[in-house]
């Protein structure tokens, strides 16, 4: 499994505050991605009637998902192709690795795929002598960077254009050391000439899935470059590498979920290639590889079935709650330590690597639920946070600064009277030291959130003062 | 590996706090995956006819960088082939899926133009297929993968053009599996769905760049669609 760096979020958040370029890349994310997604849905009428929909799927397909599972392998076995189980990450490598010496195989084409950065696949490959290469642009040149991706579709948001040249020059020395790279069309034509060739001479091709559908045995990729495509047609083998929950019945919920997909990633209303794969090539067939393997992962999945995160198992890896937190925005995805960052990371790594070894994540939210609201599987992200950060103070997670400053605060809340006293006396004094400015920039005892940002000045009223207001006005009219 | 498929079911079960489904639920699963029932489908193709959904299509591949020509008849289509390659600067050479939609266009109409049935050689030319439906929805085409149609062909051309009779454009994608499904006689399993569908909109892209958007990143730079408006009924 990939090295995970998360229970050090804080170190890794303050290298990425510090560093300009992250900071720049980030700034254009943070409007780039939301305009056009609001955009999108601003065309769509039916938009939030498709999320209730692909919510009910996922739900569905969640109460009965070894039924379905079992009815995919029948198919895909029916067409030709081979499912093979794996429980965890090791399982998984080992089968890829089984498919590609049985074929000799000495390079591997990749399409974008998260399982295989969960299960750690290419340096695996790569121990054994077997080289994998990444074809999606993005992930082509983190690959050559030697580094994780920061965002589950956009995997090298944070850099920039100048740092990929760099790149470029260093990687293809068999190039013209003169050439023109300025522009961004001519880094994108070099790249698609290098992976001509490599789509060519690769043995096997690796892929991904946004979806397997149960009532075809189909495994679908959703890319908008074409690289998916190539690495699956032109190799002797194409393996889809799947966890369990992207099954869903049939086409017709396939097509329904798609129609949040697009638009929850990019703002498109369709991406432009969404590429259904059943079996290998058939008799008579002029192209296609000649085998057809799905690696359907567990790696902790099953166990989150029939619990409070469960309905993290909805996600279709949008990116879309990312692209809209404060905290990515400002930290950047590599922060998160683990495969998965943003809001669906903070509930999906503990999950997935224990919440020993990512204690920190479900505490990096300010709990604004941009996240919630805008994720079009109506995952509950903050609550499950709260989960974990409720599960955390059970096991005695917590730094102890904080618990002992909450259990100050929770001696207080028990006794209104009390509470109420404090918290107004404390609102008058924060309210007329900040009077200046509106804001603090520094506030004793909570460094931790105005290093970052300010804490707004107390307008004067504490919640439960304007609580009492506003009842005693209900109670007039 | 067959004890982790056993292990994983087993875990789904304990999650789940149940056993294998019984018959009654079983049978409710079977119905549902029989009826194959619609989510809601977008209003805007609803109860449009043939010309209105052309329109539709039009439209919207405008919006996703496609460019269209709409032709009265196939005797038309080699001649806007022809003019579409001058436009673009491209020598009047193609490559042709063998696919016998194509075999009805009187081609010969146009001497000087270069066509190479067959599967994309790699030479990064023009491309020249057909689709099974397109839907107007998305100005989605899908194109399924088969002895006359390699999947290929949709990608490894710089320029792909797609003629597509109009009684081919439906509404939204769920018309087009149905499509699809009544050209294999009902259920799409096993050998009856092909190995590849693709559903291609637009020609290809990537913003991986500082999210600025290029065109023609592994597929295709430019996608033109030929639409027919009166082909009978193919
Ligand atoms: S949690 Fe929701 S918004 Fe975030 S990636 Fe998953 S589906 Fe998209």
């Amino acid at each position: 499994m990939m090295h995970a760096t998360s229970n050090q979020f804080r170190a890794n958040a303050n290298a990425g505050l510090a560093n300009p370029t992250l900071q720049s890349a980030l700034a254009k994310m943070k409007v780039g991605f939301p305009t056009k997604r609001a955009e999108a849905v601003a065309k769509l009428p039916e938009f939030d009637a498709l999320r209730d929909r692909a919510r009910d799927i996922k739900n569905h397909v969640l109460e009965n998902i070894d039924w379905y599972l079992e009815r995919f392998e029948q198919r895909v076995t029916e067409a030709g192709g081979h499912v093979h189980w794996a429980r965890t990450p090791e399982e998984a490598r080992q089968i890829v690795l089984d498919i590609c010496q049985r074929l000799g195989a000495r390079s591997v084409t990749k399409g974008k795929s998260m399982i295989a950065e969960e299960i750690g696949l290419n340096a695996y490959l790569e121990s054994h002598a077997i080289e994998p290469v990444e074809t999606d642009l993005g992930e082509y040149i983190i690959q050559l960077r030697n580094e994780a991706p920061s965002h589950i579709i956009a995997p090298a948001v944070h850099l920039t254009k100048d740092a990929i040249e760099a790149d470029f020059r260093r990687a293809h020395t068999h190039l013209d050391a003169r050439r023109d790279l300025t522009e961004p069309q001519t880094l994108v034509a070099e790249a698609r000439g290098i992976l001509r060739q490599r789509y060519f001479q690769a043995d096997v091709g690796i892929t991904g899935a946004n979806f397997l559908i149960a009532e075809t045995g189909s495994s679908v990729i959703v890319t908008n470059e074409g690289n998916g495509d190539l690495t699956q047609l032109l190799p002797k083998a194409h393996v889809v590498l799947a966890s369990l929950e992207k099954i869903v019945p049939t086409l017709e919920d396939a097509s329904a979920i798609l129609r949040v997909l697009g638009r929850s990633a990019t703002g498109q209303e369709m991406s432009v290639y969404t590429t259904f794969s059943t079996g290998p090539r058939r008799p008579g067939d002029l192209d296609g590889p000649g085998e057809y393997h799905v690696v359907l992962l567990d790696n902790g999945r099953s166990a989150l079935l029939g619990t409070e995160f469960q309905e993290i198992l909805r996600c279709i890896r949008c990116g879309a709650c990312m692209n809209h937190c404060p905290v990515y925005g400002a930290v950047g995805g590599h922060a998160y330590g683990w495969v998965y960052p943003g809001p669906m990371g903070a509930v999906l790594t503990p999950s997935l690597i224990g919440v020993e070894n990512a204690k920190p994540l479900p505490n990096a939210s300010t709990f604004c639920g941009k996240c919630e609201s805008v994720c079009p599987m109506r995952i509950p992200l903050p609550k499950m946070m709260r989960h974990y950060r409720a599960r955390e103070w059970q096991r005695d997670l917590t730094p102890r600064g904080a618990r002992i400053g909450l259990g100050i605060w929770a001696w207080f809340a028990k006794r209104p009277p009390l509470y109420h006293f404090m918290a107004s006396t404390a609102m008058a004094a924060l309210g007329w030291l900040g009077r200046k400015h509106g804001s603090f920039f520094n506030l004793p005892l909570a460094g931790g959130w105005t290093a970052t940002r300010e804490f707004p000045a107390p307008q004067g009223k504490t919640f439960q003062e304007l609580w009492w207001e506003k009842q005693r006005a209900k109670g007039r009219s | 590996m067959s004890d982790a498929r056993t292990q994983i079911l087993a875990g789904i079960r304990a999650s789940l706090k149940r056993d294998a489904l019984p018959q009654d639920r079983v049978a409710a699963l079977e119905t549902r995956l029989a009826g194959r029932p619609r989510g809601p489908i977008p209003a805007r193709s609803a109860g449009l006819d043939r010309a209105g959904l052309v329109d539709l299509f039009d439209r919207q591949a405008r919006s996703v960088a496609c460019t269209v020509t709409r032709v009265a008849t196939r005797a038309d289509v080699p001649a806007a082939l022809a003019a579409y390659l001058k436009s673009q600067n491209l020598p009047a050479e193609v490559e042709m899926s063998p696919d016998p939609d194509l075999d009805h266009i009187p081609w010969s109409a146009m001497p000087l133009l270069r066509i190479a049935r067959g599967k994309p050689s790699g030479a990064e030319g023009v491309g020249v297929t057909s689709a099974l439906a397109a839907v107007a929805e998305t100005a989605t085409l899908m194109i399924a993968s088969g002895p006359t149609s390699p999947a290929t062909m949709n990608f490894l051309p710089d320029t792909h053009v797609v003629v597509l009779p109009a009684a081919r454009v439906v509404g939204p994608l769920e018309d087009a599996w149905d499509r699809l499904r009544a050209t294999r006689d009902g259920a799409l399993v096993a050998a009856a769905m092909p190995r590849t569908v693709n559903l291609v909109t637009g020609p290809s892209r990537t913003g991986d760049i500082e999210q600025k958007i290029e065109m023609g990143a592994h597929g295709p730079r430019r996608l033109h669609v030929i639409v027919v408006e009166d082909d009978g009924d193919v």
